[in-house]
């Protein structure tokens, strides 16, 4: 089981970390060179989505990602990550999102919930976090909801959480997208 | 400040990782920064070059011109204030700035005391020549990290050399022995708890970034491999030709640090870097602000 852990910017390396600890090799994609290597998934991590999105764009990377998104290669992203899966980015899951949706810094925070086919009491770090609004296909499952809002969705072999689970000490969702990419 | 608050705080700054935040004056700068890939920008009335040739007293920028800047970007605005001044940090938190700057390029409210930055909601960066003096930062609850270097200077030897004391300060608390930390502690005038955690972890328990004189995607590419975890850039972008050019340059030769090819490409074409000065030319000594 091998990983591509996108690395053009924010917080990579933990979820290097946490699936590592789940024996999987991880690798980083940096630029277009990094990208043509064996891989069975995908993790776009936290960061600025304004950044990460004018990355993938400049270095070429935009559109083998997208591409190999829509031919069914397993992706995870989490926060900047889910709002690069909707359709003002990469636009391969049918989602709605609204950025910053807890308003700055003073509005980010932790919480514990559930979900779905992964457990219950899963720690949920929210930082300047989105949500999304709504799913607008019957193909994307609604994971799990905070106050109402929905914060962990799966549609295919791509997995979204606004929060992020490389921050906290539980490796479930991790172990989650794992099991998707082995199928 | 509670726990938690300090663990989201430190996590917003590991989000920022691998990033360039700029310096700001307008709502005009902060959208050119933001399109050429800033992760956060520094919203303040003068840059450091600015404030330099100014001279007098330099203080927390108005937080009208810092309100026009967080309607103008949708990434995280930072803001100064002085070494010290209570004050200005509860009105900068009071307009729900992303992160407080406690910046030695203001000038000192308190000659003595930092801020205790454990009685805020909203996180600090605060500025470090050396491994004591980051953790004496952290010790009063800064969340993220950066080198003081030599603001608006433009000239990068003070970023790198506060980068490569901390790093074998760092380097040398990991070779030591259970035993030798508490005198370590001594020596650095820090909180024996955090000299422990840098034992065990071989890096500080916050973000660090370089700050402090970088000018060109180079120089971002040096601090990046001396081990910062993410880039500011002051004076560097808008007190250079082409700014847009050189913040996209800059961005990407952060990302791509180790590709000499690729930086050699960002380095062409990108116009006058600003003129810069060097350290024995200037009469202030920001970094020795604050210890």
């Amino acid at each position: 089981m091998r990983i591509a852990v996108f690395a053009l910017q924010g917080a990579f390396v933990e979820h290097e970390h946490m699936l590592q600890q789940l024996g999987a090799d991880t690798f980083q994609v940096r630029q277009a060179a990094d990208w043509n290597q064996h891989k069975d998934g995908i993790i776009l991590p936290g960061g600025e989505s304004t950044v990460q999105s004018k990355l993938l764009q400049e270095l070429g990377l935009f559109e083998p990602l997208r591409q190999a998104i829509s031919e069914g290669l397993p992706v995870f992203g989490t926060c900047a990550g889910l709002i690069l899966l909707s359709p003002s980015h990469l636009g391969t899951m049918d989602i709605e999102v609204r950025r910053n949706a807890y308003g700055r810094q003073l509005g980010s925070f932790h919480t514990n919930a559930s979900v779905s086919h992964v457990g219950t009491d899963i720690p949920m770090t929210f930082i300047r976090a989105p949500y999304i609004e709504k799913v607008t296909s019957p193909d994307c499952e609604v994971l799990s909801e905070v106050d109402g809002h929905i914060v962990a969705a799966r549609q295919g072999n791509q997995l979204v959480t606004a929060f992020h689970p490389e921050l906290d000490n539980d490796l479930r969702i991790h172990e989650f997208f794992l099991s998707i990419a082995r199928k | 400040m509670n726990t938690e608050r300090q663990k989201l705080n430190r996590e917003l700054a590991q989000m920022l990782k691998g990033g360039v935040i700029m310096d700001v004056t307008t709502p005009e700068q902060a959208r050119i920064a933001e399109a050429a890939g800033a992760c956060a920008v520094m919203a303040l009335e003068r840059i450091p070059a600015d404030i330099r040739a100014a001279g007098g007293v330099s203080r927390m920028s108005d937080p009208k011109m810092i309100k026009g800047i967080q309607e103008a970007v949708t990434i995280p605005v930072m803001a100064k204030c002085r070494i010290g001044h209570i004050a200005e940090a509860q009105i900068l938190q009071a307009i729900e700035i992303d992160y407080i700057d406690e910046s030695e390029v203001l000038s000192p409210a308190d000659n003595i005391y930092h801020i205790d930055k454990t009685q805020f909601d909203v996180p600090f960066v605060c500025g470090a020549k050396n491994l004591g003096e980051a953790l004496r930062r952290i010790a009063e609850g800064a969340t993220m990290i950066r080198t003081k270097g030599e603001p608006g200077t433009g000239d990068v030897v003070q970023a790198v050399s506060h980068m490569r004391l901390m790093q074998s300060e760092i380097r040398r608390l990991i070779s030591m022995s259970e035993d030798e930390l508490f005198e370590a502690a001594k020596q650095l005038q820090a909180p024996y708890e955090l000299v422990h955690y840098v034992h065990e972890n071989g890096k500080l328990p916050v973000v660090n970034f370089a700050a402090g004189g970088v000018a060109t995607p180079a120089d971002a590419a040096l601090m990046m491999q001396l081990g910062a975890e993410g880039v500011f850039v002051g004076s560097g972008i808008f007190k250079s030709g082409n700014p847009a050019k050189r913040a996209a340059a800059i961005v990407k030769a952060v990302t791509n640090y180790q590709d000499a090819k690729m930086l050699a490409q960002l380095s062409e074409d990108l116009g006058e870097a600003m003129v810069g000065i060097n350290e024995q030319e200037i009469e202030l000594l920001m970094a020795q602000r604050g210890q």
